[in-house]
């Protein structure tokens, strides 16, 4: 296999595609499975058959399309024609009328247009359009010619630049710029250097990358081949959740077929490039999501958090050098290098460049997975995007960043999402998730089911998370049970600044903040709890005790 | 060759393949764990010789991981998904519900063994809140009826 092969490949494979007349994609992902998407691939490939017009039909296995409350979901291309609630006895009516008759079957098309309306799908480019399991789908989009192109016409700096000018950040959560973090670890001194490809997605609500990992394995190992020749690195580590077994073997495959086309080896398209991937498994532990905790969980040791600097790009894993990135982040990097940096920093705003995914969910009417451009309104996504809140209930607040995010109050509905605008508020990008809340919801309640979950994941290493934390839910526990004063609102906003100011890492420092936004933008509600022991949504004050989370 | 044998030969081989090496221990342990179905201490104690490591460190890691399980699971394993999305959707109350059907809190086992009842963070299918999960099926958009009638099933068939 050498750079020419790969095109090939390409040519083949279009020319294979355009021998069928309809493509029917039906979602396997994690969502659509439980649903009975196996069950309606099959009555599919029944059906073609039994209508014979299997020769005019490619049935595919896809991932995510992102409608996962209407799955199973199918997509009949061309016309991206998007079936919902698809159970194995309707399919027979599909195929008669919108193969056989040409009549797409109306009443049971995805019903709501505006879901797609605002999105803006770059690294979701693939997903619910390729087979994930084929390579050769993946490099009939275009896939793989990222790469071909760097190792034929550009250098490691003119890859670096291209990454500059896109003024990509990182989507782990920090925003870091990436073109200055790739530089940073091209430059540093020490061999091998390595890369680490986060797909520890901890923050409960949030499943982009899972998503990503299973729709579009491939976008990811050629972000991180792209990577990897820029920076000089020999062998890079995906660290992947054990709860994602679907994303899991998605992955093992691609990277099984990468290496049989010789994408990944050590010699990779004859070109005298080495590069291979290895993947790593975490063990359900929240904090190994942060840089320092990862390296020490790859390494086989706990994934605790150590002080920076050194910086994990001149120390890192094994002491060398090691880069470090979300794998949203890789996956934009094909198209950047593709269409060239300037092209991406047109995306979004001037500041926050490109898009980014989130997993929409809670009270909502359209819960999936959406990919926006950077400083859409959060009014866009609560209510075109996803519809607004079902069963005439009121939209209270809403959720951004993950357990250790803010909650943010609808006179904020019109903050443009952006790193610094929503660090503004008390709330952060994090990991990307957007959770509806309704007035069913108590805000009390909620920054008290956040305040366990930092508390059983806190790794212990630093007192004030460690020792804050546990007195900041004590303080909850009495507010819930109706035991708390006043005085304890100011124990919680203590406690919480010390929690902030004097933890190491990402987790502790970010930890109060549903405290902190629920305080500032629901304070009513906690003087409701103290003064009247009474809980406007009816939440608080049950006599049965909750259950301890383990 | 005795069935205990023959998982013991199985971990020797997956310590080998990693070269007895400090770094693959969560892969070890990952593996461990699907053999023999949890890691108990006499386990922990010989994966900790074999790579020559501290009993300590070998501990430390195990427990430092919530998805190692040190004691012995039930025959059907019920879990919960407590992320924030089911959370919201109510998942609480389909677990509070099956602990009081069957009288066990979570994160323990029914007293003869049958059941366990455990919790986890996230499955990232958000979108179908609550979810839970029986043995190796997850039930989506789930109830407390659904969800009782289905543990009856499984417990049924034993």
């Amino acid at each position: 296999m050498n750079l020419a092969d790969i095109q090939k490949i390409a040519e083949q494979e279009v020319d294979f595609e355009r021998a069928y007349k309809y493509r029917i994609n039906v979602c396997c992902s994690s969502g659509c499975v439980p649903l009975g998407a196996f069950k309606v691939l099959k009555a599919f490939e029944e059906a073609v058959k039994e209508f014979g017009v299997e020769k005019e039909c490619k049935v595919a296995k896809t991932g995510c399309v992102g409608t996962c409350s209407v799955g199973p979901a199918v997509i009949i291309e061309p016309g991206d024609y998007l079936y919902q609630n698809v159970t194995p006895e309707k399919v027979r009516e599909i195929v008669r009328d919108h193969i056989v008759l040409g009549l797409p079957v109306k009443s049971m098309l995805y019903g709501n247009p505006a879901f797609f309306k605002k999105q803006h799908r770059l690294v979701l480019r693939n997903a619910g359009k390729i087979d994930p399991s084929r390579i050769q789908d993946y490099i009939a989009m275009g896939g793989y010619s990222a790469i071909v192109k760097c190792l034929a016409t550009m250098t490691p700096q003119g890859i670096i630049y291209e990454v500059a000018t896109s003024k990509l950040r990182g989507r782990g959560g920090a925003g870091f710029p990436t073109g200055q973090k790739w530089s940073l670890v091209a430059r540093a001194h020490g061999k091998p250097k390595y890369i680490v490809a986060n797909l520890d997605e901890g923050d409960p609500g949030v499943f982009a990358n899972r998503t990503l990992a299973e729709a579009d394995p491939h976008a990811i190992l050629e972000g991180m081949l792209i990577a990897a020749y820029a920076i000089g690195a020999e062998k890079g580590y995906l660290y992947i959740r054990s709860e994602y077994p679907l994303a899991i073997q998605t992955l093992q495959k691609a990277i099984a077929q990468a290496k049989s086309l010789s994408l990944l080896g050590d010699n990779v398209l004859e070109t005298g490039f080495k590069f291979d991937v290895e993947l790593r498994f975490g063990a359900g532990a929240f904090v190994a999501g942060e840089e320092t905790a990862i390296l020490a969980s790859v390494e086989g040791r706990r994934a605790m958090p150590r002080p920076r600097p050194p910086y994990p790009a001149n120390s890192g894993l094994w002491g060398k050098p090691t880069l470090i990135q979300n794998v949203e982040t890789l996956a934009n990097i094909p198209i950047i290098i593709q269409n060239g940096g300037a092209w991406f920093s047109k995306i979004g705003t001037p500041r926050c460049t490109g898009t980014k995914c989130f997993s929409l969910t809670g009270k909502t009417n359209n819960p999936g997975l959406i990919e926006v451009p950077m400083g859409i309104t959060l009014r866009e996504v609560v209510f075109d995007i996803g519809g607004g809140v079902p069963e005439g209930r009121k939209f209270k607040a809403v959720l951004v960043g993950g357990p250790s995010g803010g909650c943010l109050p609808d006179a904020l509905l019109d903050l443009p999402i952006d790193y610094d605008s929503l660090t503004r508020v008390g709330a952060i990008m994090g990991s990307g998730g957007i959770v509806v809340l309704d007035d069913h919801s108590c805000m009390v309640d909620t920054a008290k089911f956040f305040t366990e979950f930092c508390v059983d994941e806190s790794c212990g290493r630093c007192t004030p998370c460690r020792a804050g934390l546990i007195r900041v839910k004590e303080v909850f526990d009495n507010l819930t049970q109706g035991n708390a004063r006043m005085e304890d609102i100011t124990t919680l906003e203590k406690a919480s600044s010390y929690i902030r100011d004097a933890s190491l890492c990402g987790l502790g420092q970010t930890a109060p903040n549903p405290v902190l936004t629920t305080l500032r933008y629901f304070r009513d509600e906690y003087v409701e709890h103290i003064r009247d022991k009474t809980c406007r949504a009816g939440k608080c004050f049950k006599k049965e005790e909750r259950g301890a989370t383990p | 060759m005795s069935k205990d044998d023959s998982r013991r030969v199985m971990l020797e081989k997956v310590m080998k393949d990693h070269g007895y090496q400090e770094s693959a221990l969560l892969e070890i342990l990952h593996k461990a764990q699907e053999i023999y179905g949890y890691l108990d201490k006499e386990l922990l104690m010989d994966i900790s010789g074999s790579l020559n490591l501290p009993p300590s460190h070998v501990f430390g890691v195990a427990t430092f991981y919530s998805f190692f399980k040190l004691k012995r699971p039930g025959q059907h394993i019920v879990t919960g998904c407590m992320g924030t999305a089911c959370y919201v959707k109510g998942a609480d109350e389909i677990m509070q519900a099956v602990e009081r059907e069957y009288n066990i809190k979570r994160g323990e086992s029914t007293p003869d063994g049958k059941l366990s009842l455990l919790v986890t963070r996230c499955i990232g299918a958000c979108a179908m809140a609550p979810t839970i999960i029986v043995d190796d099926e997850v039930i989506a958009k789930a109830t407390k009826e659904i969800v009782l009638q289905k543990i009856k099933q499984v417990l049924g068939g034993t």
